[in-house]
This record gives C-alpha cells, structure tokens and sequence, in this order.
C-alpha cells in the first residue's frame, strides 16, 4: 500500500463525514467550519493525484477567501446561533432533493461514460511535466477566451457586492421570530 | 513508500509535532494550573461595565462584507498572475498583452467599486484633511 | 526509505520545530531588548544573563496560569482556535531553503524539509488559513471586543494578502518556477531585491500587516480594542497564539530573505562548507526582523481606516501596475531589441517627470494656501 493509498483512506471518512456533519449542523459557524475542514481535505486529494497548484487554488481561493466571506456574513448578520428551520423559499427542499438526484444521475452517467477521463494515471501526468507551467500554456493559448471572459464575471460580482451592500437591511419585524433571543432584549436592559 | 504525496512526508511529520506539541502543551498545562473559576471570571471581559452582547442584525459596518467580496475577486485575479509569472517567457508578448487585458477589466470592476465609495471607510465621519486642518487653524488663533 | 532514512527524516522535522521554537524564544528577547534600548530603558534583565531567558520564564508562567473559558464561549471552538492559529504559521516555514546541504553517514541532508513544486503558494495557501485561528478565536469567546478585533484584523489580513502576492508575482517572472530552492538558484548572480526593490518594499509592509505587527497591529490595538481577538484567552492558550504570532513572523522574514536577498546566499570561506549558507540565512533572517522591530519603536499605530486606505488604494494598484512593468521590461527588449525600448522608456519617463514639475505650476493655488 502506497502513502498515497494510506491517506486516502485516513481523509476520506473524514472528508466525506465532516460533510454530512455540516449538512446536520445547525450552527452556522460549526457548519462553515466543517466545509473548510471538507475543502482542505477535497485540497489534499488534489495533491495526490498530481495537481498540487490545484490544490493552492483550493486552499487559498476557497478555503482562505470565499469561507472568509461566510463567516463574515454570519458574523455580520449575527445569525451564528442556531437557525430556524423553516423554509425561507416555498418548495425549497422539494427543489433541492429533485436538484440533488438530477446531479447524481449526472454524475453518475459521466463518470460511466468516462467523460473526462484519460488513460493516463495521476503518475503520467507527473511525469509528463502536468505542473503548474503546464497548466499556464493550456490556459494562456489554449483557452484565452474564457480566461479574458472570468474577468467579466469578476466585474459582476463586484457590482453585485456593491449592490448588495448599499441596500439597507429589513426593519427587525420582518425578522423570522426563531431568531429573536435574550441577546436581541440586552439593549433595553441598559436603558431600563 | 513513494507516491504523489512522498514530498509532503516531511511538512505531514512537522504538523504531528506541532499538533503533538499544542495538544501536549495544552493537556500538561491542564493537569498542573489551578482552575477556581468564578462567575465573574467567566463573565465578558468589559472593563468593569455590565457585559452587553452587541446586538444581532447589523452589528458592523457592511464595509466587512465588501472587503471580503472585493477579496475573492482580487484573489481569483492574482491566483491567475501565478501560473502567467511561472510560463510567463515562454508566452512572451502575447500573454503580456492577454494578461494587460484581463487587469484592464478587472480594473474596471476596481474603479467602480472606488467611484461607489466602496473603498472608504471614513465616509460617515469628518474627513480626517479637514479636522486637520481645523486643529491647525485653532493652534494657529490661540 | 530504510531505518537511517526515517531517523534523518525524523531529526530534520524535531530540529526545524525545536529550531524555530528557540529562534522564537531568543527573537522576543532581543524584540523586548532592542524597544527598550531604543526607549533609553534597560528592558528585561533578570531571568538569565541579560534577561535573555526572559521568554522562557514568560512561557512557564504562562503554562501555569488558570485557564479561563468564559461562560458566553463556544466551548469547542474556543479550544481548538489556538492550535488552528499555531499551526500554519509551522508549517509555512517547512517549504523554507535555510542553507544548502550537509552530508550525513553517508546519505545527503538538505537543509529544507520539503521542496514541493508549488513552493511560494504553499506559503500563501498557510498564510490564508492563518486567519481562521482569529476569526474562530474571537467569535467563539462570545465576547464584543474578541468579535471586533476579528473581524478588523481578517479583514487587514485578507486586503494586505493581495499585495503580498503581487508583490510575489513580480519575482516569480524572474524566476520563472514555483519551487523555493530554484528561486534561490535563480539569484546566484544578482539579488532580486536590485531588480525587484519596490515588490520587496511592498512585501515587507505587506508582512507587517499580515503579522498583524505595528503599526498594523489594529487587531490588539490595546487603546481600543483591548487586546482584540486574544481578549478571553489567558495561560497557555494565549501562549500559542503567541507562539504562532512570531513564528509566523519569522516566516515572513525568512521568505523576504529567500525570495528577495538571495535566501542563504553569501561569501564564504571553504571550512566547514555548510555552515556558512545557514549563518548567511540567520544573519538576513535577523536584519529583517530587526527592521521590523525598529519599524515598531518608530511608528505609531496607524487609523483603521487609513490601514484599510492604504492597502486597497496605494498598495495593490502599485503591485499591479508594478507587475505589468516587470513583464514589459522582461519581454519587449526580446521582441523589439534593446535600444528602440530604451529609448520608449527614457521619453515616457522624461514626459512623466515633465509632467510631475508642470502640473503644480498649471493648477490654481487653493484658497487654503493663499493665506499663508
């Protein structure tokens, strides 16, 4: 058994346990922590199979930033007690369940038609120089369009975020009541 | 023994110590100190004041959100620059002028965010030049 | 890998953990030594000669000191902050070249403990999870000042990363790889930091704001804040954030010296051919630390939103404009020749420099200066 294989079959539990877990977590903090503990894990396997720049990507796109935006956002809703579980969305979870087996059935099929999927092992690639210069050669002349293109996605997003953040929030009546704690009543026991 | 992880053995080893090591330190420490907990001990740290939660709902400036968002933005921007920096000879002038593309419309999203004041922090109170300048104008007629 | 193998391996990884630990230890000293000097005091001088085992005595105490959980905490998360903020900063320096290497029972011992191709970015991938020691730690204390220290100081993290790794971005185009050894490698004839001196300028203020040291050290901003994130925690566990604050720190220093002052780089005599690479590597490693100490004896902490300013507004398109200068000093001397891009650059130059001296004397006074 390789070190490879040995790895694998430590942080796999684990990355697909602490999935499940933040699916069941009702804090949101746990959860979003549980995803991070999933994604460097998700990072790791990456590294075996011979993309360690994928796995960087992995670690400081989505680890290092994008979860920093959730616990910001959890912070800055001050929604890190637990949550009602009340639909915010009507048929959001019939949608989800209906969403969920439609991409399993996807996956499924794809991976059975071997879509993506070349005969050479991870090794191959290692050998073969599938690094980061590599890499920088597909997307650089090969794929020069979608990569002028991501720029424009990142121009949407920057407008959606300045959007978003100048609308002022809800008045605190509109506020679901599961939310409405003791921490909520603190401020009138000052003035009292 | 050898696969694709055979390189990261070493920093696997260095994180055992360093876990081995904290979790050690942690329980050793937590065996020997004294523990006499008091119910002002465990109250917030407030200077003395009655410890208030700060309240739900907008508890900071939404400037955080933004700063985060425009982060991810600039990240994916830079997690780009890596991979044109290594290739970067090779690709010449091309992908010089691929990659001046690209920061010439990321800039676009930068300045719009500047423009909309998403860059400021100090917006709300007096502008830190004029509160300058009025001190220097009152140090000036006294 | 046979038995020698692992036991060199083994030795490598306790001397690099052991080594960073002193390092850490002897650094707070002489931080503590160099402030005090430089404020005419004598800083600290009874726990061994000159007070040097001063940090030792310190972490002692601290081991023995009760360990607070507050009521409001988040019990799990409170616990696990410390090691999740220790733990990076650890394994940061492992991808660190700190000398060549030494010739040990017959097997070669580099002086590196790993040297994976993705080299800097295992750095910056660390350096991002760094945060979450703070966000958790001050959020999961279920106290205000812990929560506002967090959020300030992952924000300053996050905003001064970017121009970090511009600042990083511009050495690679030298380089042209990845990997830390082959940076070194690349510097035989020139330091980057002659080429590269405004990215080494950028990376250094970008290193002392993601140390959170001052004047950026917002997130402990005791005037304010009382002591931010680390408000709650007390003995041991304030120890380890401690711990990870300087490692961290030496990180940062030891990647300013790998990547800009030609890592372990230096003359040196032919006794004792491994020795003189690992002084070289210490003694930069030092003058690096020791300008960021002055740094903190000089500069008052700055204003949060100046910090935030400064970052987004000066430093990161600096970096950017920096980096589209790099490539074109690199690549259009290989297209158009030497002499027709001299020859550009001195007229954008002269016309810049004319335009700098022409504006102020074009644009009215203001009404603020008339007066004077």
């Amino acid at each position: 058994m390789s070190a490879d294989q040995v790895a694998f079959l430590v942080l796999a539990p684990i990355s697909v346990g602490a999935g499940i877990a933040m699916l069941l977590q009702r804090n949101a903090v746990h959860a979003a922590l549980l995803l991070v503990v999933n994604l460097v894990t998700v990072g790791i396997f990456y590294l075996m199979l011979a993309a360690p720049f994928l796995f960087a990507v992995q670690i400081i796109v989505y680890a290092g930033a994008i979860m920093v935006l959730f616990l910001f956002v959890i912070m800055l809703l001050g929604v890190d007690r637990a949550e009602p579980l009340e639909e915010p969305i009507r048929f959001q979870r019939t949608a989800a369940v209906l969403l969920g087996v439609g991409i399993l059935a996807e996956l499924v099929t794809a991976v059975r038609a071997g879509v993506g999927f070349r005969a050479l092992g991870p090794a191959a690639f290692a050998e073969t120089g599938a690094d980061t210069a590599a890499l920088a050669r597909a997307l650089f002349r090969s794929y020069v369009l979608p990569f002028e293109a991501t720029s424009v996605l990142l121009i949407v997003a920057a407008v959606a975020a300045m959007v978003l953040a100048r609308r002022r929030p809800a008045p605190a009546t509109a506020e679901p009541e599961g939310v409405v704690d003791a921490e909520e009543a603190a401020p009138e026991e000052v003035g009292a | 023994m050898r696969g694709m992880l055979g390189e990261y053995l070493p920093i696997a080893l260095l994180a055992g110590l360093a876990l081995l090591f904290a979790v050690g330190s942690l329980a050793a420490s937590a065996l020997l100190r004294p523990s006499r907990p008091t119910p002002a001990k465990l109250a917030p740290y407030e200077c003395g004041i009655e410890p208030v939660r700060l309240p739900a709902g907008e508890r900071f400036s939404v400037r955080f959100y933004l700063v985060a968002m425009l982060f991810i933005i600039f990240d994916v921007e830079v997690i780009f620059l890596f991979p044109w920096a290594v290739a970067f000879r090779e690709l010449g002038l091309f992908g010089l002028v691929e990659m001046a593309v690209f920061l010439a419309l990321v800039l676009v999203a930068y300045v719009y965010v500047w423009r909309g004041g998403g860059l400021d922090w100090s917006a709300e109170g007096p502008r830190p030049r004029a509160t300058h300048e009025r001190a220097r104008e009152v140090v000036r007629a006294g | 890998m046979d038995l020698l193998d692992w036991a060199l391996l083994l030795g490598r990884v306790a001397v690099v953990f052991a080594g960073l630990l002193v390092t850490v230890m002897l650094l707070i000293w002489m931080e503590r030594k160099v402030i005090a000097d430089m404020q005419t005091r004598m800083g600290p001088m009874r726990a061994g000669p000159r007070g040097v085992l001063i940090t030792l005595a310190d972490g002692i105490k601290l081991f023995f000191k009760e360990g607070i959980v507050p009521a409001e905490a988040d019990r799990p998360v409170y616990l696990i902050a410390p090691v999740i903020a220790m733990l990076p900063a650890f394994l940061a320096f492992a991808v660190i070249p700190f000398g060549t290497s030494v010739t040990l029972f017959g097997r070669e011992v580099p002086f590196q403990l790993a040297d994976p191709s993705i080299g800097i970015l295992w750095v910056l991938a660390m350096a991002s999870l760094g945060v979450y020691g703070i966000v958790l730690a001050g959020w999961s204390s279920g106290s205000n000042y812990p929560l506002l220290g967090a959020v300030r100081s992952s924000a300053q993290i996050i905003s001064y990363e970017i121009g970090m790794s511009l600042a990083l971005v511009a050495v690679l185009m030298y380089s042209g790889s990845l990997r830390l050894s082959e940076i070194v490698e690349a510097q035989a004839r020139v330091w980057n930091v002659i080429p590269q001196f405004p990215a080494f300028v950028v990376y250094l203020i970008a290193g002392l704001a993601e140390t959170n040291r001052p004047p950026f050290d917002l997130p402990e901003a005791e005037s304010e804040l009382v002591a931010g994130f680390h408000t709650e925690y007390s003995g041991i566990r304030f120890a380890l954030f401690y711990l990870g604050e300087y490692v961290n720190t030496v990180t940062v220093a030891s990647v300013a010296v790998t990547l800009f002052l030609g890592g372990w780089r230096g003359p040196a005599p032919d006794v004792l051919p491994w020795v003189w690479p690992l002084l070289w590597f210490l003694a930069k490693v030092l003058a690096v630390v020791y300008g960021y100490v002055w740094v903190r004896a000089t500069l008052p902490r700055i204003r949060f939103d100046r910090l935030m300013a400064f970052g987004w507004k000066v430093l990161i398109p600096f970096g950017l404009v920096w980096v589209l200068l790099t490539g074109a000093i690199v690549v259009l001397p290989d297209v158009y020749g030497r002499g027709p891009v001299v020859a550009g650059a001195a007229v954008v130059f002269g016309a810049l420099v004319l335009a700098s001296v022409a504006a102020p004397l074009l644009r009215p006074r203001p009404a603020a200066e008339v007066g004077r």
